[in-house]
């Protein structure tokens, strides 16, 4: 008997625009699919890389990183700040054998509503395409800290 | 306030005592009787007098100032003389009614200092919008976004609620009423009364319930309904058979705490206030008078607010759509729009009720969420469609691509179906033609009516009604009555929907406030919490409340087994499941949990933390624990309502995200708010009369202005308008605005200017701005947004190719108030929606079709034989405007309906215009002559983006600026300390702008009135492993960070002692950038620190691959004793 694979994507979702935005995804009844784990941060520029690797390293299918519109963002250039890092992280996730396509920073607003499910399906089809993510213990694991 | 007798006032003013008499009869001089042979007058009435009835400047200021004496009573000869009443005012005010505007009112006064009455007639506040399923345009569940007002309302130390009460007896005058109430016996002891609902189960009688207007049953002894405020059981004494026939008392048997109290009298209570507001809302039109709808004969005919209730899922049928007569679901439904509105023959309603067009489309949508998977055929007839509100075109547009069908028909002659269910209708269609439908289910769209015992009320209060018993106001005072100190909000005032009571709400707060300012604060209590319990001591008890939020979560998720799986994990020590986890009685329900289970972190798996975690941080402190130990699992908004298709894996993912929660919440430790000392400025954007009155309302109250304007004169808009909707004349009012604030010394009016920077957030901005080039730094706690909107510009029509084409504005001042061209023109031709309505400008802009109808009445009287033609889409000549379409009618304007996609054609003719158009009900074309072509091209917003990304607030599509929640938060905008007011936020008439004016205005005194605000908690802080490598400080946005101490030690020792990084809170936003760079969480951000988050990670994966939880690293936090709570 085969399983249906459910991916189980990470997503953090800064509290002025993409989380907002996904709110009102609910509230217009926008549909998409159940693979997302939504983590409210204040601004994507919190999130600490070593949170994404954990979730990966975890095994994670996917990772978001969902924030304002450049230039949008409450703090100023969180958002950019946050940008900057991911490159890092894909960089880093394509050396340590972990298909970069895994990973997306998105800007969405709180108006983004459809934008905001529209994504969230493509992203879940991309990672069912990919598959569930192999964990190699010992290998590709980072045990240490990403001091970016 | 001034106090006389008449014949005092008399030798004063020089007159002979029965002119004083005469004045006082025939109302000029508005006075009241007062105790001993006297009577009072304000101030200002006694100003407005003397000038109009032309008394001498000198005997006024005698009067005044014999006034402005210390009350005596009696001057050197022995004589009365003026008793200045001042010092005794009252700083209480009171609401009568407990709707949405009353409880608003009441929680604005309440907040700025002043004691509160709501005097509510049924057992529980609420008021209508309690009692609906969703509202336009977005949707949103009602008692969602009720709940947490009614629970506030109900726990607020300064607002007394009394139930089952009317008002008496009214004496007394501004500033000082002294109020008879009465209070039916409730017949329960509410400080006894749990709400366990024992006693309704044990009563044998069942009566209607007016909750549900009737279409279903209750006890005898009842509660309002499931999440009433207060929440207290009541039993009717015309149906318990006890009172009626002397024996049962079944509930006094069963009571568990003996509430029942049979003996229990009613109750007279005097009230003295200063100030009251009466927002007693509005009565639903009985349809049973028109004997034509079969209404209450055919049971499928229901009326809207029927209806509504049965879309309930606190209603009769759960939420499930099913038709009265058999109880099956309904496939085809019709609406019937202006019963009881809009018509002059059978009920003298002459006016529009403005929101039933939106509330049919609205249940027409919402219902085919209330029928799983199947078809629906939906029917909206109607007259005009009057969607005239903000984002309600678009929401319009949405019904029609979701199939509802729209018929321009008025139906008549209902009669039952064949098999005496259903319904069968006539109506004419558009062509002519009479056909008959048969429908499973009728909704009649009811209009308002003035509230039932309104005549007694204003009676009472001694206040003016119009012709259709609504209250009278001004176009330029737009909530104040005809008698000082009382005023007119909501429903009562003329039918309106939620926003638009919610903003009157707060301006009448403005108004009753600076009427008692200098009682402010005498009679409130201030919100004592109980000492926090030191929690971090004890052991990670965590309690988990699930809602099902009606069906709204319950539908979807598998709310039962997420119960049982939270029960499950650890730390977990007790779960239960609410109906509507924000409810009165659920807050009662967790802090009794809290102290029972000795829970010291609690998570609330319901909808988000955006709209709800406030509530439950105030539950958590009334509970004696710390505000920020509670999490909140948002699976309605981004779970629920976006998985429905998948109730197994919305359920799984519920479960996941209520592991992610507890996880979380373990490691939350309590937070404290820092005070920020709040800049007691304000800064007012936009020159026109918004931002006059908003100006001077802000320093009528006491708050020093900087007023703003990017022109170089102050007027706006208003500059090019005649009259106002209800008729009087604008420029005197912007004369008298405009040197007012010139006047005014807390007014700092800055013209050609503009705002170049703005940094800093609620209680502390700054700003630089440019005045033609000179550039000044200013500083403000708060800003009103009133920049305004524009007249668009045509491009069709012939518009700019021939001069005799002109928009509204520029035919009111090139001809329509210039006797000399009136006198030529014989015939003028008004094109409506020019540019509106239409994919690239898909809105309604409100106040077009009152002003083309307006003008073409002012032609009509000015010469009957000129030919006035209206070519139109819909007239939405909404709420009392209606009357201005029937006077246009009867004065034999000529209104002629076109098509979006059959516009008429103009062309230039010699001598004339000749405008082609297709008479729709002719099926002919009609050709017109005419001298002008008055285009209503709308409202256009501003270029904004530049303010708008200077703050950082949202826009719509438009350009308009949104309120931060489209119903409750009107005038907010989505930053804390800024406000809207005007048609910079949608277009609107002048009373509607000054009503968000004053409201706006009071929402920054309620803001700026405080010397310090909490700030936000959530701040970054230091911990032990900061070294001071300083990588943070670079990346700060907002310069918080400094290094403290010099460096010591060698370059890679781990810890170079005396060098660390500082936070300084006040500039610190909390946005967590230095968190995310620091690579040895030398610095975190409360609330989100890497362990909390880290922990949401884990959980959020480690169910789904436990195989790889043992790979995962383990961390060290430096904050919160917790131990390790890694699920």
């Amino acid at each position: 008997m085969t399983h249906r694979f459910e991916p189980v994507i990470i997503g953090f979702l800064c509290n002025w625009c993409s989380y907002t935005g996904a709110d009102l995804a609910g509230v217009s009844r926008l549909q998409y699919p159940p693979s997302l784990r939504p983590i409210r941060v204040m601004c994507t520029g919190m999130v600490h890389p070593d949170l994404v690797m954990a979730a990966f390293s975890g095994g994670a299918d996917g990772v978001l990183v969902l924030g304002c519109h450049p230039g949008a963002c409450h703090y100023i250039e969180g958002n950019i700040k946050a940008s900057a890092r991911a490159d890092v992280i894909s960089v880093i996730l394509r050396d340590i054998g972990i298909d970069p396509g895994r990973f997306e920073i998105k800007w969405i607003s709180s108006a983004e509503a459809s934008v905001f499910a529209r994504f969230i399906t493509d992203f879940t089809k991309r990672i069912i395409k990919l598959g569930p993510q192999q964990v190699k213990p010992g290998k590709g694991l980072i045990q240490g800290r990403t001091d970016i | 306030m001034l106090i006389f007798k008449v014949g005092t006032l008399a030798k004063e003013l020089l007159v002979h005592r029965n002119t004083v008499t005469n004045w006082i009869r025939n109302g000029k001089l508005k006075a009241l009787p007062a105790p001993a042979k006297r009577y009072s007058v304000t101030k200002n009435e006694f100003i407005r007098f003397c000038k109009k009835e032309h008394i001498s400047a000198d005997a006024m200021e005698r009067v005044l100032n014999k006034g402005a004496e210390p009350a005596r009573g009696r001057n050197k000869s022995g004589e009365d003389i003026l008793i200045p009443g001042a010092d005794e005012i009252i700083g209480a005010v009171m609401v009568v009614g407990g709707g949405i505007s009353g409880i608003q009112a009441a929680m604005d006064l309440a907040d700025s200092g002043y004691y509160v009455y709501i005097v509510e007639k049924t057992a529980g506040i609420g008021g209508t919008m309690a009692q609906l399923d969703k509202t336009f345009p977005t949707n949103d569940c009602a008692s969602c976004i009720i709940l947490p007002k009614l629970v506030e309302c109900g726990r607020h130390p300064n607002i007394e609620i009394l139930t089952l009460a009317r008002v008496e007896n009214v004496q007394g005058s501004a500033g000082r009423f002294s109020i008879r109430v009465k209070k039916e016996p409730r017949y329960i002891d509410t400080d006894k009364c749990i709400a366990c609902g024992i006693c309704a189960e044990k009563c044998p009688i069942k009566v209607r319930d007016p909750f549900n207007f009737n279409i279903s049953k209750k006890k005898a002894v009842y509660i309002r309904y499931g999440q009433s405020v207060p929440l207290k059981y009541a039993i009717e004494p015309e149906a318990c058979i006890y009172f009626t026939q002397g024996k049962c008392r079944a509930c006094e048997k069963f009571c568990p705490t003996g509430a029942v109290n049979f003996s229990q009298t009613g109750e007279t209570v005097t009230l003295n206030v200063g100030a009251v507001i009466l927002a007693p809302g509005f009565k639903p039109f009985d349809p049973s008078k028109y004997d034509f709808f079969g209404y209450p004969m055919i049971r499928d005919v229901v009326t809207s607010l029927e209806y509504e209730r049965i879309l309930s899922v606190s209603g009769p049928t759960g939420g499930a759509l099913l038709r009265p007569s058999d109880h099956t679901e309904p496939r085809r439904i019709a609406w019937l729009q202006c019963v009881g509105s809009r018509n002059h023959n059978n009920c003298g309603n002459s006016y529009c009720s403005s929101v039933c067009c939106m509330s049919a489309v609205k249940q027409s949508m919402t219902s085919h969420e209330h029928i799983k998977g199947r078809d629906l055929e939906r029917t909206i007839f109607f007259i005009d469609l009057r969607s005239h509100g903000k984002e309600s075109e678009r929401y319009f547009e949405r019904a029609k691509q979701e199939n509802i069908r729209f018929v321009r028909a008025l139906p008549h002659t209902l009669e039952p179906g064949s098999d005496g269910t259903g319904v069968r209708m006539r109506y004419m269609s558009e062509q002519g033609r009479m056909l008959v439908e048969a429908f499973d289910m009728a909704v009649l769209s009811i209009g308002f009516e003035a509230p039932e015992d309104v005549l007694v009320l204003a009676r009472q209060f001694g206040i003016e009604l119009d012709t259709h018993h609504f209250a009278k106001t001004s176009c330029f005072e737009p909530v104040e009555s005809s008698r000082e100190g009382v005023y007119v909000i909501g429903a009562f005032q003329s039918p309106k929907a939620i926003p638009r009571s919610i903003v009157q709400a707060s301006a009448a707060a403005a108004s009753a406030s600076k009427l008692l300012m200098e009682k402010i604060g005498t009679l409130v209590k201030t919100r004592q919490y109980p000492e926090e319990r030191d929690c971090l001591k004890e052991p990670v008890s965590v309690g988990v409340f699930v809602c099902s939020c009606g069906v709204n979560i319950a539908g979807t998720v598998d709310v039962d087994q997420v119960v049982e799986y939270a029960a499950q994990l650890p730390y977990v020590s007790y779960v239960e499941n609410n109906l509507f986890s924000c409810s009165a009685d659920a807050q009662e329900s967790i802090v009794e949990k809290i102290h029972e289970f000795q829970l010291n972190r609690i998570v609330i798996a319901a909808c988000t933390p955006r709209t709800h975690e406030h509530m439950f941080q105030e539950t958590l402190k009334s509970a004696r624990l710390n505000g920020f130990m509670v999490e909140m699992a948002n699976i309605r908004n981004q779970n629920s309502w976006v998985h429905q298709k998948d109730s197994a894996s919305a359920t799984r993912k519920a479960k996941d995200q209520v592991r992610m929660a507890v996880a979380k919440v373990a490691h939350n430790y309590p937070l404290q708010q820092e005070r920020i000392k709040v800049v007691q400025k304000a800064l007012v954007v936009g020159g026109g009369i918004v931002g006059m009155k908003s100006a001077l309302t802000l320093s009528g109250l006491g708050v020093d202005t900087l007023l703003m304007e990017k022109s170089g004169i102050l007027g706006g808009n208003a500059l090019k308008l005649e009259t106002c909707f209800k008729g009087d004349a604008v420029a005197p009012l912007l004369e008298s605005l405009i040197s007012r604030v010139n006047q005014d010394k807390r007014i700092m009016v800055y013209k050609n200017t503009s705002l170049e920077f703005v940094s800093g957030s609620v209680g502390n901005f700054k700003g630089v701005l440019n005045s033609s080039g000179k550039k000044e730094e200013i500083h403000f706690g708060a800003a009103i947004m009133a920049t305004g909107a524009k007249e668009a510009v045509p491009d069709e029509y012939l518009y700019g190719q021939d001069k005799r084409v002109m928009t509204q504005l520029e035919f009111d001042t090139a001809v329509l108030y210039r006797p000399e061209e009136t006198a030529k023109v014989s015939s003028i031709v008004f094109i409506q929606c020019v540019g509106s309505r239409e994919p690239k400008r898909p809105y309604c802009s409100r106040i077009c079709c009152v002003h083309s109808v307006k003008a073409a009445i002012s032609l009509k009287k000015i010469r009957p034989a000129i030919n006035v033609t209206i070519l139109y889409r819909d007239m939405r000549t909404y709420g009392e405007w209606e009357a201005y379409y029937k006077i246009a009618r009867d004065l034999g304007v000529m209104f002629i309906r076109y098509e979006a996609d059959e516009k008429p054609v103009v062309k230039k003719k010699t001598g004339c215009l000749e405008i082609n158009a297709v008479d729709p009900i002719v099926r002919r074309p009609v050709r017109i002559g005419a001298d002008f072509l008055v285009l209503a091209s709308g409202v256009i917003a501003h270029d904004n983006k530049h303010l708008a990304d200077l703050f950082k607030f949202a826009v719509n599509p438009d350009g308009f600026f949104n309120g931060a929640h489209p119903k409750l938060k009107p005038v907010d905008l989505s930053v804390a300390g800024l406000f809207l007011a005007g048609i910079c936020n949608y277009p609107k008439p002048l009373d509607e702008s000054i009503e968000q004016a004053r409201a706006a205005a009071y929402k920054v005194v309620l803001l700026l009135s405080q010397d310090e605000i909490r700030s936000e908690a959530i701040k970054s802080f230091v911990t032990e492993n900061c070294d001071g490598c300083a990588l943070c400080i670079d990346v700060c946005p907002f310069n918080a960070l400094s290094m403290e101490g010099k460096r010591t030690g060698a370059k890679n020792s781990p810890a170079r002692s005396g060098s660390r990084i500082v936070t300084d809170p006040a500039l610190c936003q909390g946005c967590g950038l230095c968190a995310a760079t620091c690579p040895k969480e030398g610095i975190l951000v409360h609330g989100f620190t890497m362990k909390q988050l880290m922990a949401q990670v884990r959980a959020a994966i480690n169910e789904c691959v436990p195989e790889k939880r043992d790979l995962m690293r383990k961390e060290g936090d430096t904050r919160g004793d917790v131990d390790d709570p890694s699920l």
